[in-house]
This record gives C-alpha cells, structure tokens and sequence, in this order.
C-alpha cells in the first residue's frame, strides 16, 4: 500500500490510558511508526485521549493540519467510539472518517510479554491506517421513537420503573407473569436495615400502579415474542386464562366461599406452602389487582368436568368464565425496561442441610411469611409439628460461595439473616445462632445495623454448616443437631436446635435464556443478563432500546433495586424525549450497475428487506428494513450489494494492514 | 523481538473475524477479567459472522495469515436471527476446498463464543496458536512468488520452444 493519496491526510494516537495500556505497549514506539505509514500527517501519544485535553487535540490536529482521517488505538469502541466520532465531527469531519483501534482490552490487558503486545499494536494500527482511507462519509438516519414503554415484571423494580416512567407522562405497560404484582418484596415480612414492614412501603406503590392513568397493568401475562429495533419495537403478549373476566371481578371473594371445596387443600404458593388455599383464589389480601383466579390444576372442572360450578352461579357479576383461552395481544412501544427478578435457590441443592427431608427446616423466605402478621399463621412461629423453637440455627450461604452450587455472593442473605435473627428473637425469644462464613454488610446503614442485632444477645459463629442431623439422643424432642467448626476457636461444634433456618441464596430464574434469546440480550453463563458496562452504562444492554432493573442483573438488596430501576427509567426518559433515535449507518446497498439479478441475496435476508424487482431485473434494499448484518454483502457473487462501514474495500484493506508486517523488521530496530 | 517468517523464532499470525454481538463481545470481556491469552491472533470487528465472504479467508492466507479464526454467536442466539448459520454453510464449503487446496484444516476454524465466554477466548485461541505452531508457516506470498518465478521460466521455455518452431 503505497499509494500517498495527497487527498488523504490521517492523524494518529495512541493512548497510554495512564499505564493501562503504556505499560505493556511502547507507545512512543507505536507512534514513531505510524508516522511512517502511507497518508499519516501528525501522530502523536498522549495519557488519557478520552479526556478533554485529549479530544481537544484531534479537534485542533484536524484544523491545524488539514486532516482529513482520524485513528485513535485505545480502549475498546464499546467504549469510546462515539467519543471520538464526536471529536472527528467537531473537528470539521464527517465523523465517520475515524477507526478505532482495540489496543487495551484485546491487547494490553490480555498479553504477558510486552514485545509481542507492541508488535501487535503495530499490526492493529496499521490495519486501521489502512483502513480509514477507505472510509466514506456517512449519514446517522434519524428515526422516531415510540413514547410507550414496555415494563417486564413487576417486582419492586418494575414498579419503580413504571411509576417513574408514568409520573413523566410517558405511557406504560407493565406486565407480570404472576397473577398479582408486588414480586418477591410483597412476601417479605421487614426489611433491613430500616426494619420498616415491607408491606407498608410497597403496598402503596402497588395501588399507585393500578391507579396510575398512564400505566396499563396486565398481570398474569407474559411476553412470547418481541421484533423490531429501539425506538419501534413489537412485542406479543400472551394473557394466560385466569378463568375469571378481569373487567367485571370485584375482588369480593364470593366464589372463594361458594367453591365446592369446604377447606382449603391445595398449597398456597404465595405464603411458600405454609398454607392452604381452594382451587379459585386470591393470592394474598392485599394482591394488585383484587381479581381472583382459578387454578386448573387443582380445580375439579378442569380435573373431571364434573363440578356443580358453585363458583359460576355465585358471582352476581358473571365473572367466572370456565372457558377462557389464551388472549394474544399485540402492542408497539419504543423500549422495555427487563425486571424480571431472581429465584432463591433451592435449598434441596444442599442435600446434607436436610430440607425436606427434615420438618424443622425452613428456608428463609418461608421464615419471612412465618413471622408475617397476615402469613399463615399471623404471626406466630409455629413449627410444622405445632411447638414453638427455643432454639434457632441461621444457616448462611446456603447455594451461595460454594462451587458445588452457584459461586457467587448473593449480597443479602448476610443482612436478610440478621433481620431473621432479630425477628425471631422478637416473636419467640428463642436462643438464635448465625452460622456464617464471613458477615458482608456493605451498604449504608448496614454494618451498624449488624452491630445492632449483634447486641441483642445473638450467637454468631464463623464455620460453614457441615451437616445437620435429628438428634438421636433425644428423640421426644425431635431436635436437629448443626454441626459446623468454629473457626475461630478451631473446634468441630454441635449445637442442638428446634428450628433451622437456611438462608438460601439469589439465582436467575429458570427461563433466563429464553428470555434472552426472545430480547436478544446477553446473559453471563449462569444467567443474569449482562449490563452494556459494568460502571459505566450499568442498566443499558448491548441491544439499544432495552434496559435492565434489579436482580435479573445480579443480586441486590432493595435499596440499590430501587436505584437501578430509576435509572433505567431516566436512561428511557432520556431516549424518548430527545424524539429520536439516531441509528448506525451500516446498511447495505445494492450497486445497480453490477447486480446481474441473480436473486442469491433475496432469500438469504432474515428481515425480508431484500426485494426483486421485475422491471429492472435487480435486486432492491429496503433501508427501513435492513439491520446491516452484512449476509447479503458476503453471498453476491457479483459484489454488487455493499454494507456501509463495513466495505469490501475497507475489510479487505484492514486484512492487508494486519499482514503487512514483514516491512516492520525492516523499519523497525528493536534495542 | 520474535522475528516472524525468518530465521529467527517464528510464531504465528493469525487473523479473526469476530461477530461485534459475541465473540467481540467476549474478547473484550476477556480483558476486562485480564484472562491471558497468546499475543497472536489479530481481530477484524465485523457485525455478524454472516458478513465474512469466503473472498476474506482467501486473501488473508494470500497475504500471509498462517491461520484464520471466525467467531461468532452460538446457534440460536446469532444478533441478525441466522447469520451464523450462513457463515457455518459457507465455512465447511470453504474448508474442504482449502483443505484441497493444502491448506490444512487446522488453519481455518469457526467456533461459537459468546458474550459471556470470555475464558472460551482464551481456549481457542491458545489452541490454535498451538495448532497452527506445529503446523509451521503457511507462508502463501513467499510460495507465491516461486510459483510466478516458476512461471516465468514455464513461459520462458514455451516462447523458447515456440522461437525454436518458427525457425
């Protein structure tokens, strides 16, 4: 490539990003030599090209010099692309006269030897020289954006998302899977650090949801398709039969009393299977929206078609419809906002704490509807054999910090423990012991909180729970015994208790990935989907128009749920009220001149954007349609489809860039 | 200074086409946890692995590349709905014929890494690396150059020949 195009004048930089990147590249080195390279006016290295003073240079660089081109070898375009598109276009520029090359997190921080990682900075750096001459200038097509929002889930983080979203006057869907919304946080009893009921600070928001003129609530629905892009997508929502016409239910609970089930036999979900409830129900009393539902599973018209329907004939309304289907509905919105939630882990997971198995044991969320004043037994801490604990084994970690199951932290069950700890102590003034590996109390509020409770004549003991075992020496009793070693006096201990509590862990839900894969989000291996950046655009995803809230992204307490899910609402705020979207320009386009008409593409096109037209024999690009992923481009045997940014000239030329080396030795003496 | 092609050490040079939704994605994210890899392989960002025309591979092992690594999204979660699928047809065509070629099949590859799987860059990579090592270099332009050399005396000699005819 030896071509010194006089039209073309190319500035270089590299960036130490402070020694991210300097120390494992000579970047003085790097820019010595890109001086060298055909079209190169001005190359230069500076600390931080992000900065400031660093886009000032390229800006100035541009107007002193003429430049024509710009290269920046950084951090990854994730990152910083735009920053320097924006540079390139104040300099003058079209701004898509720049490349950026990738030299930190595909070089510096991935490589041990600083001489191979420099000549591969050399390679890149020329790849992209070569490249940006190739350039074209390019347009950023502007395209409305649909003002309604979709909310997936309705959790506390959805809840806060679609409030905020609403209160701007933006109109909201909000859909949940389940029959109420309120999510986890509903079923929990208190919350730390505050210890303020958990029911006083969300039932509000709750009924605010239903109210909210903006906000349409669809619950026991879910999504079961999504098409279209940022600022216009499609998405298909799929009402799961409640059995009940929503319109015309009042929540009066009348058919509840008129089931042909006397008792309630069946267990209640909401309450963990503490309780009992009857084939039509309500989830709990303060369930949003107040609109029962029946459960065909257990509902004998369902079962055997022979049912006097007492329900049917109860409701003066005519509410209850035994022959509801599925309702498909189709509605167009601008972005969504995924709130999707957590799964505690099962604690059968963990075989040897005996869950299940042995009556005593309880996982934590059932602690919390145990001691909840409208839980199954109001309040009372009864055990499943009807005594009352004298004494009370936490045990932590339970499905997390252990490779055998998920080897994360969940982040809250140390404080959930403290509060449980506390909370039991207060209704049953039982002897507790907290079984913990380490006490993790980040957060505001949160190690004096601990400290607190510490007080409060609580036993902690650092040692991972071995086993936990009926005490055989007193089988009238029917105690556990746990069995762990106190670490910190080094000694195998066992403490004989009534009740064991096992705080389980958080964990993605079971349909993570198919969620994923209907969004077209990403998700790590475990499954929490994964944020654009983890500091810097923590509720965005890679896929524009999509935002992310609460612990479908990792595990967090409620304080920083709430956090997140504002956030993702003013990053949705931000795009609806800027109008429009601007979208890449990395279209394709069909070169008359050369299509033979051969129709390869036409079928290839996953967004049937490719058409042929009769008349002319060629084929046609629907720009609106095309999503730029380039199949076509790669298919005509002619060459005559071209993808904007992503050229046959350009790649060719970056190609030829990475194997131009054999010049480098030449140039190039390394001391 | 490892000194490609010549004497001295030689190593490898390998180009890759990553998809920008995954295996870009993934390398980065191989950064970001600073997992370690082998220092030669050298990416070329493209949108989706649909978008590598077979012509890439090609110039690529004409201009030098010892080996070419496609990465794209696994099956089912491609970005464009079925790029990677494509790219699949398209790459098994395209090995055999380079595999008739002398290219040997260890030189191409395509594997499917996502975003998440950063450690799996790593894997590929240092396989590869080790792979292609063993393998040597390809050094298509130098063979290139003996071939047209080759040709010349062949034209030469047939000029020759056909002088010799006319006389």
């Amino acid at each position: 490539m030896e071509k010194k195009n006089g039209q073309i004048r190319i500035g270089f930089y590299i960036c130490h990003c402070g020694s991210n990147i300097a120390s494992m590249v000579d970047v003085a080195k790097v820019s010595e030599y890109a001086a060298s390279l055909p079209n190169v006016v001005v190359s230069k290295d500076y600390k931080y090209m992000c900065s400031d003073p660093g886009q000032e240079m390229i800006i100035n660089d541009i107007k002193e010099n003429n430049l024509t081109r710009v290269v920046v070898a950084a951090c990854s375009p994730f990152l910083h692309e735009n920053t320097f598109r924006n540079a390139t276009f104040q300099g003058g520029l079209n701004q898509f006269y720049f490349q950026m090359v990738n030299t930190r997190e595909h070089n510096a921080w991935v490589h041990l030897e600083a001489m191979a990682t420099t000549e591969k900075a050399l390679d890149l750096v020329r790849a992209a020289i070569y490249r940006v001459a190739e350039h074209k200038p390019l347009e950023r097509k502007k395209v409305p954006i649909h003002p309604d929002v979709l909310v997936l889930g309705g959790g506390i983080a959805g809840i806060h998302s679609a409030l905020t979203l609403a209160n701007a006057g933006k109109k909201v869907y909000l859909v949940e899977r389940e029959p109420t919304i309120g999510g986890h946080m509903a079923m929990f009893d208190k919350t730390f650090p505050t210890l303020d009921c958990a029911a006083c600070i969300l039932t509000p928001k709750m009924s605010a949801v239903k109210n909210h003129p903006n906000i349409v609530l669809w619950t026991y629905a879910e999504i079961v398709g999504l098409d279209g892009f940022v600022g216009s997508y499609k998405a298909k929502i799929k009402h799961k039969p409640r059995y009940i016409i929503e319109e015309l239910c009042v929540g009066c609970n009348d058919c509840i009393e008129a089931c042909v089930y006397k008792e309630a036999r069946f267990l209640d979900e909401f309450n963990q299977g503490l309780s009992k409830r009857k084939p039509v129900y309500m989830p709990f009393p303060q369930a949003t929206p107040q609109i029962v539902l029946i459960d065909p599973e257990t509902c004998i018209h369902f079962k055997s078609a022979k049912c006097s329907q007492t329900c049917v004939t109860s409701c003066e309304r005519n509410a209850v419809d035994l022959q509801q289907q599925p309702r498909f509905e189709e509605i167009e919105v601008g972005t969504v906002i995924v709130a999707t939630g957590f799964k505690p882990v099962d604690a059968r997971k963990v075989p040897y704490y005996g869950y299940g198995n042995f009556p005593g044991v309880y996982t934590a969320l059932e602690v919390e509807r145990l001691i909840n004043a409208s839980g199954p037994t109001q309040g009372e801490v009864v055990l499943r054999d009807g005594s009352h604990p004298k004494t009370i084994g936490i045990v932590h970690c339970v499905g997390s910090r252990d490779k055998h199951t998920n080897q994360w932290c969940s982040r809250v069950c140390c404080l959930y423990s403290v509060k449980l700890a506390h909370l039991l102590k207060e209704h049953t003034g039982a002897d507790i012991y907290n079984f913990y590996i380490d006490m993790r109390t980040p957060g505001k509020m949160m190690e004096e909180f601990y400290n607190r409770i510490a007080e409060e004549g609580m036993k902690f003991i650092r040692g991972r729970v071995a086993d936990i075992y009926p005490d055989r020496d007193d089988p009238q009793r029917k105690r556990l015994i746990v069995k762990a070693e106190d670490t910190l006096i080094q000694e195998i201990i066992k403490i004989p208790v009534d009740m064991v509590v096992l705080s389980t862990g958080l964990e993605p839900r079971e349909d993570a990935q198919e969620v994923r894969r209907m969004l077209n989000i990403t998700c790590s291996t475990e499954g929490f989907y994964i944020e654009r950046h983890p500091k810097l655009a923590p509720v965005n995803t890679f896929t524009d128009g999509i935002f992310l809230a609460g612990c479908c992204q990792g595990p967090k307490d409620i304080p920083d749920t709430v956090a997140q899910a504002g956030a993702a609402a003013a990053e949705v705020l931000a795009l609806i009220d800027k109008g429009y979207i601007e979208i890449e320009p990395n279209t394709a386009y069909i070169n008359e001149e050369e299509c033979s008409g051969c129709k390869s593409c036409v079928p290839l096109c996953p967004y049937t954007a490719i058409s042929y037209i009769e008349e002319k024999k060629k084929a046609f690009i629907n720009e609106a349609l095309c999503k730029g992923c380039g199949t076509c481009v790669a298919a005509c045997p002619s060459g005559s489809i071209i993808q904007n940014l992503f050229e046959d000239e350009e790649i060719f030329s970056e190609i030829e860039g990475i194997l131009n080396f054999r010049n480098i030795q030449r140039e190039m003496s390394y001391a | 200074m490892p000194n490609h092609n010549t004497e001295k050490q030689w190593t490898p040079k390998i180009v890759a086409f990553f998809c920008n939704w995954c295996t870009y994605t993934a390398a980065d994210l191989a950064g970001v946890s600073r997992i370690k890899h082998a220092p030669n392989i050298r990416v070329i960002r493209v949108m989706c692995s649909g978008r590598v025309d077979p012509q890439f591979l090609l110039d690529a092992f004409a201009k030098g590349a010892d080996g070419v690594l496609i990465g794209g999204c696994h099956p089912g979660d491609c970005h464009y709905i079925e790029g990677n699928y494509k790219c699949l047809r398209r790459f098994q065509l395209l090995q055999k014929m380079t595999t008739d070629m002398g290219i040997e099949p260890d030189r191409l590859r395509l594997e499917w890494i996502s975003a998440s799987e950063g450690d799996k860059v790593r894997v590929v990579v240092n396989d590869m690396v080790s792979k292609v090592t063993k393998l040597g270099p390809l050094g298509l332009p130098d063979k290139f150059k003996s071939w047209d050399e080759e040709m010349k005396i062949f034209e030469h000699s047939i000029e020759e020949k056909e002088v010799f005819e006319h006389v």
